[in-house]
């Protein structure tokens, strides 16, 4: 191994998840909205996960965030305003409401999800219950 | 709630790059609207995750620049186990008319969202001519 830092480690290790996507069964079938708005990167930190949602555009106020038990759900509205007797050149950006619902395959402590929302993204800090983290059996 | 559509997710578009950089990062083009009225032209530039510390907008020989890096180090410690989308800094350029204030273009950035508005010059906006 190179001995100098590459900052580009976390970006190559996305890539390289991208790529196993299809292989990759830790969401297994249990995602409702698979493919629709807004793409959702799940992490792993440690025993806890964090999932790292892009929502360009979309005000905090007009955002929701609901958890029951393993289910997240994200909702809101992302609306555009164009100043009256605008001529559109060009028009990519997309507006409209979403809700998506997230089932994470791990037991979660509901009371203890974080959620921040900077920059047109959010992330979300999942905490695994502590019933569900492994133990370590010491052996006699 | 029924009567709006449901929004889609937009794909990333990678950007063909002429000369190739040195350092193997990837690089998006920013979803962009344009519009125009009588007073200004306005882009608009949907980055993600780009804090305002780290844009560049530049204007040389009519081309308008628009940079904005990411922050990879808040991805450190961090191991995918489930992606949908791809990370990487954002780059577009755009061919602008001698007809705006170059030197009078604002940018401002919310909720990872990119506002330039390019004033027209005053020769360009259009005049009411009086009939006598």
């Amino acid at each position: 191994m190179t001995n100098f830092s590459d900052p580009f480690e976390a970006l190559f290790a996305i890539q390289r998840a991208l790529d196993a996507r299809k292989a990759s069964d830790w969401m297994g079938s249990s995602t409702t909205g698979m493919g629709s708005f807004p793409p959702i990167n799940i992490f792993q930190q440690g025993d806890d996960y964090v999932a790292i949602v892009e929502l360009p555009g979309v005000d905090k106020k007009d955002l929701g965030i609901d958890v029951k038990e393993n289910t997240i759900r994200i909702s809101g509205k992302k609306t555009i305003t164009y100043d009256e007797g605008a001529s559109v050149h060009r028009r990519e950006r997309v507006w409209g409401v979403f809700d998506r619902t997230l089932s994470v395959p791990i037991q979660i402590d509901p009371d203890a999800v974080k959620a921040e929302y900077r920059d047109g993204v959010l992330a979300l800090f999942i905490p695994r219950a502590e019933s569900d983290k492994p133990r370590t059996i010491k052996i006699n | 709630m029924a009567s709006q559509p449901e929004l889609p997710v937009q794909q990333k578009r990678e950007v063909e790059k002429k000369p190739e950089s040195t350092i193997p990062s990837r690089t998006f083009l920013p979803i962009t609207d344009i519009f125009e009225t009588d007073q200004a032209l306005t882009v608009i530039l949907e980055m993600p995750g780009v804090d305002k510390e780290k844009v560049d907008v530049n204007v040389e020989n009519d081309i308008l620049t628009i940079e904005g890096r990411i922050d990879y180090s808040k991805y450190e410690g961090l191991q995918p186990v489930y992606t949908e989308y791809n990370i990487g800094h954002y780059v577009r350029t755009f061919q602008i008319s001698s007809k705006l204030e170059q030197g009078k273009i604002s940018a401002e950035l919310k909720d990872g969202v990119m506002t330039l508005v390019l004033p027209k010059a005053e020769k360009a906006k259009p005049r009411k001519i009086k009939v006598n």
